[in-house]
């Protein structure tokens, strides 16, 4: 394809006005072969910018720190768990939390693509779906840790989760301390999106907003 | 197959560096390229493991060197001429020249709020085969096709964790084989197992392995 050049990084201008075209060309020839509806394409994308994101993590999160049945339900069966807080869109079958502890961190990768928990999540930051996090993950992820301001005592188990399946991740962080008594609404205010994939922790009591 | 898509402890690409206040799309039509995406999937024109496999076989230099929607929007137009539901005139002209191939579905407006993601799950072929605890090889397999077995966990000694159930498989799916369901496992190994004595002590890394991937060990 002669249009398929090789994208240089001085060239993003030139990539948007041709991606533009290119992309509205393929979404016209699958509307009119009645293939796609454009109107549900702009639901879709409605949707993604404004009601999925981190903050259904969050709550799931704070329900987790606030209600020990919840977070032993959470822990079980993330699947079951998620869907019966009601508010949120069905989560596909296949979604798995897993637990920090004093003792343990995890952290969640897909080195082989770009597999994330859209539904608690919403849709992966760049540097997710990025060669040098991709790479780095597996094998430096202490490394990792430290691109993203993050130092963890040295004996602590660090556990990368590669997302190489249908299986979704999500991290149960460490409920920071001085939060005893808080709403899980206040709580959830603690719950950054980097802290449910494992490169980063919860703000502190401090930072609550 | 062994491509650049597969880069697992690869060295040298650098810090991660995170966009501060990040936008969820960085253009228009990178929302539209994710929509298409899903209608067409919900349409039932491809499964997702071809989505995968078409930019698995995009050229190393292109998959490294654009966009990661343009890479989406990449394989999508490898997807429809492959699959016979557009010609590359058509995608050239910009315009349908024909009517379109008769699909199981289509995604309309009205269906959008219930979309939710469909299920992996299939109905089981044969009995599972290894439980939590046992001891398991990966297999050292090379397709030149899609597998989700990634390179660093080939001919690796590790531990089933967990069973998550029966699944569709991709390496089957993937190149129109079918189905072909197959038991999911967590599969955990120590740093060293992958990455030497060198490695931290403390990192363990677990792969979400298919059935065939694991012989007892």
């Amino acid at each position: 394809m002669t249009h398929d050049h090789d994208h240089d990084d001085h060239d993003h201008s030139s990539e948007l006005s041709e991606m533009q075209l290119r992309v509205r060309a393929l979404e016209t020839v699958l509307t009119e072969k009645g293939y796609i509806d454009p109107a549900a394409l702009d639901a879709i994308v409605e949707a993604c910018e404004t009601k999925i994101g981190p903050r259904n993590g969050a709550v799931v999160v704070a329900r987790a720190w606030s209600d020990p049945a919840f977070k032993q339900a959470l822990l079980a069966d993330a699947t079951r768990a998620v869907g019966s807080m009601g508010h949120l869109n069905r989560v596909g079958d296949h979604l798995i939390a897993v637990e920090n502890t004093p003792k343990r961190h995890n952290m969640i990768v897909c080195t082989l693509c770009s597999c994330y928990p859209w539904e608690v999540l919403g849709l992966p930051p760049v540097w997710y779906k990025s060669a040098p996090y991709r790479s780095r993950a597996v094998k430096d992820p202490r490394g990792v840790l430290a691109d993203f301001g993050v130092t963890l005592p040295k004996d602590t188990e660090i556990r990368v989760w590669d997302s190489t399946a249908e299986t979704r991740f999500i991290v149960l962080p460490m409920r920071p301390s001085g939060t005893e008594g808080w709403s899980e609404e206040r709580l959830a205010s603690l719950v950054t999106r980097d802290s449910m994939i494992g490169t980063g922790l919860p703000k502190n009591a401090k930072e609550a907003s | 197959m062994d491509s650049v898509h597969d880069m697992g402890g690869m060295d040298g690409f650098g810090k991660v560096e995170a966009e501060k206040d990040e936008p969820v799309f960085h253009a228009p039509w990178e929302g539209r390229v994710l929509a298409m995406q899903r209608a067409m999937g919900y349409a039932g024109a491809w499964h997702i493991d071809h989505a995968r496999f078409a930019q698995e076989r995009l050229p190393p230099l292109t998959y490294l060197g654009v966009s990661y929607y343009r890479r989406w929007a990449l394989a999508m137009e490898k997807n429809v001429t492959e699959r016979g539901f557009v010609s590359a005139a058509e995608l050239e002209a910009g315009h349908a020249q024909g009517p379109g191939k008769a699909l199981p579905r289509k995604l309309t407006l009205d269906l959008v709020p219930g979309l939710s993601r469909s299920t992996f799950y299939r109905q089981q072929q044969g009995p599972q085969r290894f439980k939590p605890g046992d001891r398991v090889r990966t297999k050292n397999i090379h397709p030149a096709t899609h597998t989700r077995l990634p390179r660093y966990a080939r001919g690796k000694l590790g531990t089933v964790e967990s069973c998550r159930g029966c699944h569709m498989y991709p390496d089957s799916v993937a190149i129109d084989h079918g189905d072909d369901p197959q038991w999911l496992y967590t599969v955990l190994f120590e740093g060293r197992e992958l990455w030497g004595l060198d490695s931290d002590p403390t990192l363990k890394i677990s792969i979400e392995a298919f059935e065939p991937y694991l012989d007892p060990a």
